[in-house]
């Protein structure tokens, strides 16, 4: 039955979503067929979910990439050309996702595509923008073990993001018994299998160590939450790593709270929960508990508030908050506006070169830098939530940590990296037969 | 709760020389016998102890938060508060320790040192002192601590707890003193644990035993931790080696275990209650419209979105207060579904009575248009529905079982919504009317049933319960636009499985899923325990497709 429903579903919005689009060009008819360019612009396409599950997330994102263009536009473009945005939406529903690249590749034409926020869209994507050989920017913490020549990873690897987490728990909160909570899809199941290498690595045993998956959407917690509690009144202290996604957090968080787990007695730490999902949110039961981002809206730093700033004036409104992906696209798109200007064309070949060692500031401090497995060099910050819907950091990285695609501690992928310079060029070279495996991704 | 002052001064006085024993309490031991200092460098040591906290590290913070808590001046428990509740922040400018409290334009600031008002100034004058988990838990000690002079049962409590995990048995003495006088049960019980843990730990083998006997039954996880511990090997050889100890220990853990157990069995049927009682809510709406009227109304969930949406606007209409918003929502989200559903039913449904097909389509289309407006309108990000103090937390029962709030209320309320939609059925002429439709639609018009009429009130009668289960659900899930989808699936799944056309069906129904759920989930895991069960009921509707309660007789043809 459900399965039914949610075809039905996708087939409305996707109807729907072209009557918008319609609309949309009238719209944009109307507003640019007078003051037609004289020179052809540069066309930017943006790929975000604006109605669906994701739209949470994403449309803000769809903003993000607005300003940001907008910006470079008042700036006077790029090559003495202007940029056009052309936003499409795949509505949360992973095959458009990949029809939508395909439009944008070929019909509009677009120089570089900024988009997608969970893997499996992302997945769907990926054949398409290898095919017809485009430029993805992804702005979002994700699963690793996936080095694309045409995709640009901005948000954190494992590495970045999991890893360090689970090392400030150990050592700062001498965490010793684990319950590794995750929706049941290809990112948790992917950064838990990671994690749980990594902990047994460490020496932390089996039973100390519980796993939990749950559908997207999930909001009746209660049992797992009092199997948390069970587990933690071992007297060993307990931590939750949570890579619960999406609007699930929040029974979750309520539930916790209306069970008495507090953070002091078992700390959970989540790598999908930033200051947007916050804004939804009574933050008030949920003080003390840890995310770990690679920025936070409350680091004080001149760009981050000249950033907070900007963002205000063009979205009009100062309550609106900044998270993680929206510095991952800022980087991304600066980087990308550097290394067009570097290539002098948009030929996705050329700007992919350039875009291989390029640097940029963080809004976090540091100089992100573009690796040769297109990721990028970031701090690690963990933060508490504060009562105002912040975070407030309260361990950091020393220096940056450099985005590794395959992770070191799956046992199959320990000898893959990737590589997109000669000679190697190849997103999984196997360092220790020497050869890459040709798989595409 | 309050109980005679005397009596509370008597006890503090008398846990505090108790506690004054204990090696990690120092602190508190020496600020009794502190000697009294003069105001003046009082205030100094106080300001001194107070800056420091604004130049520490996180790392410094722990122990420039117990230098300030040792220092003897009534406004240190106000300060470690501020602190904790991250009301405690500094000027940038002249570096002064001030409270600040959010106003409309900015900060209202007052003095730490001298109590004075400030004045209010903008968020980047002041910097906030951070704290993180593990002071926050070291504050909340120290506050306990310092206000046991004024500290009711349940903090007196939590310090005896606290010290139950570091036991010394110098202090055994002191604390069996206490136990003479303390009048409150439960820290009597408290004592009594933490006493027995102690003599555990001793030499005497008949002190031991009888702590071990003395523990039976006790359902504090320290207890069973500590009971377990006797029990545990190293390598081949037990850590304990007084075989009767361990028997002892080994027998008074299998009484543990088989409370805990029959605990655990009550908190499932608990979880399975409370997520049936949801499901019995979402599904009762559809009842009547998909039981009763036969309509496959689509937008079912998107009615019970706008009961929560109405939720979230009465909260923001009158957010003085929330305790009482619950009460406003309720029969406007009723009113307000209510009159969407006679809407639909007038605009559209009419028009369609006897092609389900297009009904089903008609209505879907009606849930992305309704999903539409509240994203134009509100958009399509959760709003956030705040739960009313008396919905928040949970009742413990013992260490073990103790029952959320929220959960309870709403097992109470769709119990509540049950009968009186049954009364109205059964008892009223707006019911009569509806039954007599639903059997025979051409005898009840030739009766002077007017039912278009009727088909209306039925529809918005539906409607409107949808919407009341809406805010029901603001309560315990997201209120955005996607809430009714979430929902939808599960209501057909009970009236189906319950019978169309019979309420008590949907109750046996919607109850009996949520309990078989719950029992799943610990074995299954969620996402299976949701599959078994539909596959169960698919199962189950190639063999009744009628369902648990078929109607029979005449009634059954209509």
């Amino acid at each position: 039955m459900s399965a039914k429903v949610y075809a039905d579903n996708s087939d409305w919005n996707r109807l729907f979503a072209h009557r918008l689009k319609g609309l949309f060009a009238a719209a944009a008819l109307m507003l640019f067929g007078t003051t037609a360019q004289s020179q052809e612009t540069i066309k930017v396409g943006i790929l975000h979910s604006l109605s669906g599950t994701m739209a949470i997330s994403e449309t803000t994102l769809k903003d993000t990439m607005l300003m940001l263009i907008d910006e470079q536009n008042k700036k006077g473009g790029l090559l003495g050309r202007q940029l056009e945005p052309v936003v499409v939406d795949p509505a949360s529903n992973w095959p458009l996702f990949a029809e939508k690249a395909r439009e944008l590749l070929q019909k509009d034409k677009v120089a570089a595509i900024y988009g997608c926020w969970t893997s499996v869209s992302r997945k769907s994507v990926l054949p398409v923008i290898e095919e017809l050989n485009g430029l993805l920017f992804y702005p979002v913490q994700y699963e690793g073990e996936e080095s694309s020549k045409n995709v640009f990873y901005t948000g954190a690897a494992p590495n970045q993001q999991a890893i360090p987490a689970v090392d400030y728990l150990m050592k700062d909160l001498k965490v010793k018994r684990w319950v590794l909570a995750g929706t049941d899809y290809v990112y948790p199941r992917t950064t838990n299998k990671i994690l749980e290498a990594y902990l047994k690595a460490k020496g932390v045993k089996d039973k100390d160590i519980l796993i939990n998956y749950t559908p997207f959407g999930h909001s009746d917690w209660q049992s797992i939450v009092a199997d948390i509690k069970k587990f933690g009144s071992t007297g060993k202290k307990t931590a939750v790593v949570s890579t619960i996604n999406g609007d699930a957090n929040v029974p979750f968080y309520k539930e916790l709270g209306n069970q008495g787990v507090s953070a002091e007695k078992i700390p959970v730490v989540a790598f999908s929960v930033g200051e947007e999902e916050l804004s939804g949110i009574d933050t008030a039961p949920l003080v003390g508990h840890l995310a770990a981002w690679n920025y936070f809206m409350s680091v004080d730093t001149p760009e981050n508030a000249n950033f907070i700033k900007k963002w205000h004036a063009f979205i009009k409104n100062p309550k609106r908050v900044t998270n993680d992906p929206m510095e991952a696209h800022y980087i991304g798109f600066n980087m990308w506006v550097k290394a067009v200007e570097k290539a002098k064309t948009t030929d996705p070949d050329a700007v992919a070169k350039a875009m291989i060692g390029m640097e940029f500031p963080n809004l976090t401090g540091g100089i992100a830098k573009m690796n040769k497995a297109h990721h990028l060099s970031k701090p690690v910050l963990i933060g508490e939530i504060q009562d105002d819907g912040q975070f407030e950091t309260v361990w950091q990285t020393k220096g940056l940590v450099d985005g590794d695609a395959w992770s070191d501690y799956l046992p199959e992928d320990r000898y893959i990296i990737a590589d997109w310079t000669p000679p190697i060029n190849c997103g999984n070279y196997n360092t220790k037969t020497k050869k890459c495996s040709g798989q595409k991704y | 709760m309050t109980r005679s002052m005397m009596a509370r001064g008597l006890l503090t006085f008398c846990l505090l020389r108790a506690l004054g024993g204990w090696v990690p309490w120092v602190a508190v031991s020496g600020l009794l016998t502190s000697p009294v200092v003069t105001a003046n460098e009082d205030t100094a040591v106080f300001a001194a102890a107070t800056n420091s906290l604004k130049t520490a590290t996180l790392n410094e913070m722990e122990k420039a938060v117990e230098e300030l808590a040792a220092v003897h001046d009534p406004r240190v428990p106000q300060v470690l508060k501020a602190l904790l509740e991250g009301r405690l922040y500094y000027t940038k400018d002249a570096g002064r320790m001030v409270y600040a409290a959010a106003t409309a334009d900015g900060f209202e600031i007052t003095d730490v040192i001298s109590g004075g008002k400030i004045g209010t100034v903008e968020k980047f004058a002041i910097k906030k002192v951070a704290i993180n988990n593990t002071l926050r838990a070291s504050l909340n000690q120290l506050i306990a601590r310092l206000e046991l002079s004024v500290g009711d049962p349940a903090q007196r409590l939590s310090a005896v707890k606290a010290m139950s995990k570091t036991i010394a048995p110098e202090s055994a003495l002191l604390l069996r003193q206490q136990l003479t006088v303390e009048q409150d049960k439960s820290v009597r019980e408290a004592i009594r644990t933490a006493l027995a843990l102690a003599d555990i730990a001793s030499a005497d083998k008949d002190a031991r035993l009888k702590a071990i006997e003395n523990l039976k039954g006790n359902l504090d996880p320290e207890v069973y931790n500590r009971l377990n511990a006797l029990l545990e090997k190293d390598q081949d050889f037990f850590i304990e080696p007084d075989a009767d100890i361990r028997n002892a220990a080994e027998a008074v853990i299998k009484n543990i275990s088989f409370k805990l157990q029959l605990y655990r069995l009550a908190e499932t049927a608990f979880f399975g209650l409370s997520l049936g009682a949801v499901l019995v809510l979402s599904a009762i709406g559809l009842a009547i419209t998909f039981g009763v009227m036969g309509v496959i109304n689509m937008a079912h969930g998107e009615l019970m979105m706008l009961g929560a949406y109405t939720t979230y606007v009465v909260q923001l209409l009158m957010p003085q207060h929330i305790d009482l918003s619950l009460f406003v929502a309720i029969p406007a989200a009723f009113i307000l579904a209510g009159l969407f559903g006679i809407a639909i039913e007038r605009g559209i449904i009419r028009f369609l009575y006897g092609r389900p097909l297009e009904t089903l389509l008609a209505t879907f289309g009606v849930s992305l248009f309704l999903q539409q407006l509240v994203r134009s309108l509100f958009s399509p990000l959760n709003r956030s529905v705040v739960t009313p103090a008396w919905m928040s937390g949970s009742v413990e029962i013992n260490s073990v079982l103790s029952l959320t709030l929220n959960r309870f209320y709403i097992i109470v309320f769709s119990v509540l919504v049950f009968l009186a939609l049954l009364s109205v059925l059964n008892k009223t002429r707006l019911g009569l009317e509806v039954r007599a439709v639903a059997q025979n639609r051409s005898m009840a018009k030739a009766m002077g049933v007017r039912t278009g009429w009727v088909d209306a009130m039925t529809f918005g009668l539906g409607s409107g319960v949808a919407g009341v289960a809406g805010v029901a659900l603001s309560q315990l899930t997201n209120v955005g636009p996607n809430l009714g989808q979430a929902y939808i699936v599960d209501s057909f799944m009970v009236v189906v499985f319950g019978g169309v056309g019979n309420l008590w069906g949907t109750l046996v129904a919607g109850l009996s899923l949520g309990i078989a759920n719950k029992f799943l989930e610990p074995y299954a895991g969620a996402v299976l325990a949701k599959i078994l069960l539909l596959v169960f009921i698919i199962i189950f509707i190639q063999k009744r497709p009628r369902g648990l309660f078929p109607q029979r007789g005449r009634a059954a043809e209509g």
